[in-house]
């Protein structure tokens, strides 16, 4: 990994990405269901959702790699809906390793350049800056096949940027490598996105991916985007039922709700906006928010602590029979044994409550 | 050691009659003493040379007109209509099927409008030729088709500004060069090799021409043979050559940096 360096070269102007009322049907099934987005110049916008939500299928259509049935693309002001792949300026990390196996890695990033009729020498100049800022100009002359999988993905990232594209599209560009190198992978993206400015629509369906490194987060489910936020509104204030069940881990619990308060689990805290107005409803707690208590008197037990590293997750059944997840750091779990009665409390930020019957 | 004996045995068994034919086409007839002769008239000979010439025309024009329908074809059916894969596969393994004097049959009337446009040349057998050495050279080119990320390739490429033509002429076909040599190479054969069709249809290539010369000059009808034979152990060694360079040369030199890559297969995500 390669310190941040100041490339005054590669620095771009980011362009606005306008997704409108895009529908993609194959055959009977939606795959894309209306879908608007808006992206700002110079942002990175991640779009998670489970497979087979439609968010590769939205970066497709953006990419001109995919048609929509109807709706409109645009960058920049500039309607790009009936324009070929191969003209819309776009540059893409696939989630498959795509550098060509018969080019060197310095002709791989150089060869959107050649495409465009640049000379050798300006060519070459322009992809050593590119591999420079991704921290390989030492591997310029080698394959494909004699880097790692984490390597590839640089030189693909290189390459995109190389013909300082007007969008940066990435499609699950870390879900081949192992999880330290994505780690690492991640934040180098982060780092060349912010120095070099451009646009960037990222495509996960690793939440914590998404939630590190995107500046919004837009959470897909059945073709629909469910919530466009910021990473902590998205995990604090989630809109949906689907959001706060996709983005991190939620207790359903049996709450009541009168005047914008919710009971739940002995405790009043504020209801977010999207929850019922009144009456009984399941509340979607996070584990973290939920605090236990050792008590004799208790109204729940102990039934598994799982260690988790510096975190730990604490299993409890309160006298109700309703099953309660607990996070805490490992020093806390250590006080609880298995058996031992605990008292519950929910965090005064506020919970989303929905219908008892989501379909009602 | 029992395979050093099989071995020799199977070696005896293939290369005695290469011996034969090598010792007969040397010799003088009558007096059996040594001579050339047999091999010089391989280009003394007008009417051997010309068969010679023709077939080695043949085979670059079939080479050139398969390489053109089918890795377009093969390239454009995987990417962009992959339902229509075990049509064009059924359509080019059919010829396999099909015994030479049927296809002879078949295309009789065919062949009447192609010499009506192009006249009587041999050169015509290109098309049925074509049709031939589909079954073998589309197994070639499936193969090194198979072994590439053909999609991902392509949409790369295209994304970097590459129209089609420059996603196959520069991305596509040199990864795929060893199975275009193959599908080539082995096209050469077939066609140096062909007799029926062409004894059939009437036309004079180098088989042809060989079987003529057999009935009143032996010796040069078997050096012409084995020259041929020798001809189609030479390319398939020269394949067998071409394509392990070709796998060897892009080894590391430095093994540490070989860090498996997980396969296409692992990387092909099911998301939509």
């Amino acid at each position: 990994m390669t310190a941040p360096t100041q490339h005054d070269s590669v620095t771009e102007t980011g362009l606005a990405v306008e997704l409108t009322d895009l529908t993609r049907v194959y055959g009977s099934v939606s795959a894309l269901d209306g879908l608007t987005l808006h992206i700002e110049p110079g942002e990175m916008v991640a779009l998670l959702g489970p497979s087979g939500c439609g968010k590769t299928t939205a970066l497709r259509i953006l990419a001109g790699l995919d048609e929509a049935t109807s709706g409109t693309v645009s960058v920049g002001g500039n309607d790009l809906t009936g324009v070929p792949a191969n003209k819309r300026d776009m540059g893409m990390v696939f989630q498959a390793y795509s550098l060509f196996p018969h080019l060197t890695v310095l002709d791989n990033v150089a060869f959107g350049l050649k495409l465009r009729g640049e000379g050798v020498g300006e060519r070459h100049k322009r992809a050593s800056e590119m591999l420079e800022l991704v921290g390989l100009s030492q591997h310029r002359d080698k394959y494909a096949s004699q880097l790692s999988g984490g390597q590839q993905q640089r030189v693909a990232l290189a390459r995109a940027l190389a013909i300082r594209p007007s969008v940066l599209l990435l499609d699950e560009p870390l879900s081949a490598l192992d999880a330290k190198v994505r780690v690492q992978l991640r934040e180098e993206i982060r780092r060349v996105q912010r120095e070099v400015g451009t646009t960037t629509l990222f495509v996960t369906h690793d939440q914590e991916e998404a939630l590190a490194i995107a500046d919004r987060v837009g959470v897909m489910g059945k073709g629909q985007l469910q919530q466009l936020a910021t990473p902590v509104e998205l995990y604090t204030s989630p809109a949906t039922p689907f959001v706060a069940e996709f983005v991190g881990l939620s207790n359903r619990l049996a709450a009541e709700v009168s005047q914008g308060m919710v009971q739940v689990l002995d405790s009043r805290v504020s209801a977010l906006p999207g929850s019922i107005s009144a009456g009984r409803g399941i509340a979607l707690v996070r584990p973290e928010s939920v605090t236990v208590t050792a008590d004799v008197d208790g109204t729940a037990r102990v039934t598994a602590v799982e260690f988790l590293g510096p975190f730990s997750r604490t299993r409890l059944m309160t006298v109700e029979g309703e099953e309660v997840v607990a996070q805490m750091t490992s020093a806390q779990a250590r006080e609880l044994r298995v058996g031992d009665r605990v008292e519950l409390s929910i965090e005064p930020s506020g919970v989303l409550v929905i219908a008892e019957d989501p379909d009602s | 050691m029992l395979r050093i004996a099989a071995f020799s045995l199977f070696a005896l068994f293939f290369l005695f009659p290469l011996y034969a034919m090598g010792d007969f086409s040397t010799r003088a007839p009558g007096t059996g003493a040594r001579t050339l002769d047999a091999w010089k008239n391989l280009v003394a000979d007008d009417v051997l040379f010309g068969g010679i010439v023709i077939s080695v025309a043949l085979a670059a024009c079939t080479v050139a007109a398969m390489l053109l329908v089918l890795v377009p074809t093969m390239i454009w059916v995987r990417l962009r209509a992959p339902w229509a894969r075990g049509l064009v596969e059924f359509l080019c393994l059919l010829p396999l099927t099909i015994p030479a004097l049927v296809i002879v049959v078949g295309l009789r009337d065919v062949y009447l409008w192609v010499t009506y446009f192009l006249g009587e040349s041999t050169l015509t057998l290109t098309f049925v030729y074509t049709v031939l050495v589909l079954p073998y050279a589309y197994r070639a080119l499936d193969a090194a088709l198979s072994a590439i990320d053909l999609n991902t390739l392509s949409e790369a490429a295209r994304s970097l500004g590459a129209g089609w033509a420059k996603t196959i002429l520069q991305v596509i076909v040199p990864n795929i060069w060893s199975g275009i040599i193959s599908a080539a190479f082995i096209a050469i054969a077939v066609v140096i090799g062909e007799y029926t069709i062409a004894s059939l249809s009437g036309f004079e290539n180098l088989q042809v021409v060989i079987v003529q010369i057999g009935k009143t000059d032996g010796a040069t009808s078997v050096a012409a043979s084995l020259a041929v034979l020798l001809f189609g152990v030479a390319l398939l060694l020269l394949l067998s050559l071409f394509t392990r360079d070709r796998k060897l040369g892009v080894e590391a030199e430095d093994p540490a940096l070989l860090t498996p890559a997980p396969t296409v297969a692992a990387n092909r995500g099911a998301d939509a």
